[in-house]
Parts: structure tokens; C-alpha cells; sequence
């Protein structure tokens, strides 16, 4: 009896099972597009034969993607944006990794208000961390400008890369340093060819969140940059009288040079893991 | 004898790396400490000094003294209390918002996508390559009273021709959620995928069903992803201003709108540097409440 009994519940069982495991397909599929449809809209638009706002389809274009620039000061901002982006992700990542291995590697006292000095700028909105720098600078009579931005761009990527890199540090197998040292090489040698090289794709990714948070940043920028125009605060300002298409052209180029950067970096590991 | 040599060197080696390991962690964190108590520490400070100034009669535009009014702080609540309560209100819809779209997600690509995962994974974070500012600027025109999906829903039955999204509150509260989405999906995805799938198994054996084997074991294992998610999607949500800005109307203004235009448009610095305290006064509390009650202090 209870062997003629059995099947069905696990039948009904595994239909249930089928229809939930293809449902949260659909809605993972589903949530996807909801990732995407701004981007998608974006990438459009960059081809709008636009003039000057860029709200209605008026017909296809490649001339926002040959000249870029055409638009006034878009280019401007954008290579401030780059620079900022270039030289805050530099320091950022220097002084993150510092951090990351001393909390990684060492015990030491002081241990929790590091971690908690780390924790608080990201737990603290961006309009706190604009609005208390530009506090500070005003206090000071300092001139917000490219380096205010720079500056508070290092500040609020220090977490960021902190953080991620002391993930990697904390997933690698510690025999491996053992191994070195059984090896005769000595603490620096160990760090240089066996520590470093593996945790150097934490690094890599740590270098790339910072510097998109930096090219994307507007809040803290904002109140920090004076007069000095940076890509996102043009895209701000020109929002009132519609975007150029080719700012359009340069939010896509972005996301498909960034998307290259990963999907390379993730086959360079892959192959390296091969080996 | 090389043998001995390399032992000696080895032990004096480990020496002095023991010496100068006692030195090293803090000469490691200087430089990055340092940088973080100047240009985060004592602007916050600073920020607090400011909150407590007057301006003096007849002075410049701008022009300040410290007379340590703590009465500013009342004066800027009364005044905006209606932006500060909807920020806390719209930042925690989006934070609902945020993560039934997200859990989902995040479970499928933990237990559902098998050799896909890595490129789902990327997927996620790709829409954070595109400013977000031409996104959310997109929101506008995918939800304008003409575009696509405003007329979809003016098809159904009951719904009236006033309809609209853009310049409402729902149109925050969605732009607020999609733009937050990503911090939401990483951190559950990072704690629903150390769970180890026989976990599951072992209940589904010890006959729960669907529902129950994820009541009882996968949504408490996923817990601290939960947690670290929403705190990651509420914090920066509740001091946004630019989707209020954007996609809203002047009664969807949030306590970030009223910051911003006391610092630039009416340089009413105290009023916007107490409102700024007390913001992130009040977010402090609700986390570390939040932290306590979840039981995940590892986070911090």
C-alpha cells in the first residue's frame, strides 16, 4: 500500500518543483530586462539624428559616434572625468591595498576602529560626505576645484578597494605562502612572487570599481568641483534643455570598453586557472 | 655547511620580520588612515561647527560666525520635516522594491545557472558601466506620459486617462530601486551561494516541501546577505537626490534635494550642514538597530 502511495506525492512534488525552478527563470530573465532597458534605451539614442534634444526618435545617425565631441563642452567634461577617474583610482588603490594587507596579514592593536573607520564612509549617504568636505573646504577658504574632486573621490573609493581586496587576501590558501617559505625564499620574496601575483586580481578589480564609482560620481562631485566640469555633472546641467546624442555615445562606449575590460580580465583568469 | 648557513640566515630572517612585523600593519595604514581622518573625520566635524553658525545682521552672502545655535537644528527639521520623512519613506519602498526583484534574481544565478553564472554575474554589474545619470534620465522617456509603458497600462480596464508615472512619487521610488539594484544583488548572491546545495537536499528528504525548505533553511542561511543588501540599497537611497530631482515633481522632493539647494541655490549653509547631521545621525541609528536586531555584527 504505502509503495503504491509513494510516487504520487513526489510527483506532484517534482511538477511543483519544475514550475518553480522555470518560474524564477522567467523572473531572474525578467529583472534582467529591467537592468537593461535604460542601457538599451541609451545605446539607441546614440543614434538618434537628434539636433539639439535628444527626446524623440527623428531618424538614424552615425554622426554622434564619428565626431563625438560636436556637442559644446562634452569632451571637456569628459576628460576631466578621465583624469579625475585616472589619478583618484591610482592613490585610492594604493592606500586600499595598504589597508587591505594590514588587516589581511597582521594582528594588531586597533584592530575594530580600523574596520570601523573603513565601514563608516560607506554607511554614510553621499550628500553627507559632499556636503561635510565642502563644510571643510569653506571653513578653510579653500577653492573647491579638480583636486577638491580628486580628493574626495580617494576618500570614498578607499573602502570600496579595501574591501575587496581583502576578500582576496582572506580566500587564499595559506599553504601556498607556507610553501614559499619552506622554499627558503624570505618574507619579501614570498610577498613579491607568491602573495602579490595572487591577489593581484583582487587588486585589478578593486582598480576598476574605483574608477567606474569615480567617473560615475555626481553627488559628492558636485559639491566639490567649483566651476570645474566633470561628465556627469554636464549630463546633470544639461538634463533642463535635453541631452546631447553624444553624450549617449560616450555613456555606451563606456559600458562596452568596461565590458570588454571584465569579460577579458575573466578569460585571462580562467586560462591562468587552466594552467 | 650551506645547509646551516641557510638556516642561520633564515632564522635571522624570521627575526627581524618578527621585529619589524610589530611596525609594519601601522606603517601599512597610515598613509590611507591618514587620508580618511582628513578628508572624512574632520569634515564631518567640520560640518558639525557649521550647523551650529549664524549669520550676522547685515553680513555678505554666505558670510557665517560660529554661536553655537543649537537651535538650527530644530528650525531645519520643522522645516522640511515633510522631505525627511518621505526620504526615509521612499528609501525603504525602494528597498522592498529592490530586493523582490533582487532575491530572485540572485537565487537564480546562485542555484540556476550553472556554467552561466560567471557571465550572468558580470550581467549584473554591466548597467553600472553607463552613467547613472543617463539612466535615470532614460526612466523619463520609457516612463513619459506618451512612451511605451504609460500606454500599456492605459489599455487595462479601470485605469484612468490621467494615468501617468513620470513626476510621481512611483516613478522615485522605481528609479530609486533600480539604481540601488546591483548593491542589493551582490551581497545576496554572495550569501546564497555558500550555501551548500545538499543543505537543501537534506530537507527536501526530510519531506519539506518547496516553500518550507526555503522558510526554514535557504531565506535564514541567506540572512546576512539579506541585511547587508538592504543597508547597502537604504543608505545611499535615503540621501539621493537626483532621482527626486529627475523623475519627480516638487512634492516627491526628498531631505538630499533640500541639502543640495540650501547649500547652493539659498548658500543657507547651517540649515543644510543640520539637516545633513541629523540625516546621517538618523541613519546611524536605524543601522546599528538594524545590525543588532539581525544579529550579523560581522558585518561592521
Amino acid at each position: 500500500m504505502t509503495t503504491i502511495n509513494a510516487p504520487m506525492p513526489s510527483l506532484s512534488h517534482r511538477t511543483s518543483r519544475w514550475f518553480s525552478r522555470n518560474l524564477i527563470r522567467i523572473y531572474a530573465g525578467l529583472a534582467f530586462i529591467y537592468l537593461f532597458i535604460p542601457v538599451a534605451y541609451t545605446f539607441a539614442f546614440s543614434f538618434n539624428n537628434a539636433g539639439k534634444s535628444n527626446l524623440v526618435w527623428q531618424g538614424f545617425t552615425l554622426e554622434n559616434w564619428q565626431n563625438p565631441c560636436g556637442a559644446p563642452q562634452v569632451c571637456e567634461a569628459v576628460g576631466n572625468s578621465l583624469k579625475i577617474g585616472v589619478l583618484s583610482t591610482l592613490l585610492a588603490t594604493i592606500l586600499g591595498t595598504m589597508i587591505a594587507f594590514a588587516l589581511g596579514r597582521y594582528r594588531f592593536k586597533g584592530r575594530k576602529s580600523t574596520n570601523l573607520l573603513i565601514f563608516l564612509p560607506m554607511a554614510t549617504p553621499e550628500v553627507v560626505l559632499g556636503a561635510s568636505l565642502l563644510a571643510m573646504f569653506l571653513n578653510l577658504r579653500v577653492n573647491p576645484g579638480f583636486w577638491t574632486i580628486v580628493i574626495s573621490h580617494v576618500m570614498f573609493c578607499i573602502s570600496f578597494v579595501v574591501v575587496t581586496v581583502k576578500a582576496r587576501i582572506a580566500s587564499l590558501d595559506p599553504r601556498l605562502e607556507q610553501a614559499a617559505m619552506d622554499l627558503y625564499a624570505n618574507e619579501r620574496e614570498t610577498f613579491r612572487y607568491v602573495t602579490l601575483p595572487l591577489v593581484m586580481p583582487g587588486i585589478a578589480g578593486a582598480a576598476l570599481l574605483a574608477f567606474s564609482l569615480s567617473f560615475d560620481d555626481f553627488i559628492i562631485t558636485n559639491f566639490n568641483s567649483g566651476v570645474v566640469s566633470t561628465f556627469p555633472k554636464f549630463v546633470y546641467v544639461s538634463a533642463a534643455r535635453g541631452i546631447p546624442a553624444q553624450a549617449n555615445v560616450i555613456g555606451s562606449a563606456m559600458f562596452f570598453i568596461a565590458l570588454i575590460i571584465v569579460i577579458v580580465g575573466q578569460v585571462v583568469s580562467r586560462k591562468r586557472k587552466k594552467l | 655547511m650551506a645547509f646551516l648557513h641557510a638556516v642561520s640566515t633564515g632564522k635571522s630572517a624570521t627575526k627581524s620580520a618578527l621585529k619589524s612585523r610589530s611596525l609594519t600593519p601601522y606603517l601599512l595604514l597610515a598613509p590611507g588612515l591618514i587620508w580618511l581622518v582628513t578628508f572624512f573625520i574632520i569634515p564631518i566635524f567640520s560640518l558639525g561647527s557649521t550647523s551650529t553658525m549664524v549669520r550676522p545682521e547685515g553680513a555678505q552672502i554666505g558670510v557665517y560666525v560660529q554661536e553655537l545655535r543649537f537651535a538650527n537644528y530644530v528650525d531645519a527639521f520643522l522645516a522640511n520635516q515633510d522631505q525627511y520623512i518621505r526620504s526615509f519613506i521612499y528609501a525603504g519602498l525602494a528597498t522592498i522594491l529592490a530586493l523582490a526583484i533582487a532575491y530572485p534574481l540572485a537565487y537564480a544565478i546562485a542555484f540556476k545557472s550553472g556554467k552561466y553564472r560567471n557571465i550572468l554575474l558580470v550581467l549584473v554589474i554591466a548597467p553600472f558601466f553607463t552613467s547613472f545619470l543617463l539612466r535615470t534620465i532614460a526612466w523619463t522617456q520609457i516612463l513619459a506620459d506618451s512612451g511605451p509603458v504609460v500606454s500599456a497600462i492605459k489599455v487595462l480596464p479601470f485605469v484612468d486617462d490621467l494615468f501617468r508615472i513620470n513626476n510621481t512619487s512611483i516613478a522615485v521610488v522605481i528609479g530609486l530601486a533600480y539604481n540601488f539594484l546591483p548593491f542589493m544583488t551582490l551581497p545576496l548572491y554572495a550569501s546564497l551561494e555558500r550555501i551548500d546545495p545538499r543543505t537543501l537536499e537534506a530537507a527536501g528528504d526530510l519531506y519539506a516541501n518547496g516553500l518550507t525548505t526555503f522558510r526554514k533553511v535557504t531565506l535564514p542561511l541567506s540572512m546576512p546577505g539579506v541585511v547587508a543588501g538592504t543597508l547597502l540599497t537604504f543608505i545611499p537611497a535615503a540621501g539621493d537626490y537626483v532621482n527626486a530631482a529627475i523623475l519627480g515633481n516638487p512634492s516627491t522632493k526628498m531631505i538630499g534635494n533640500v541639502i543640495e539647494s540650501r547649500f547652493f541655490a539659498v548658500v543657507d549653509y547651517p540649515t543644510a550642514a543640520a539637516l545633513s547631521f541629523t540625516l546621517m545621525a538618523t541613519i546611524l541609528i536605524l543601522v546599528t538597530i538594524y545590525i543588532r536586531r539581525s544579529g550579523t555584527d560581522e558585518l561592521v
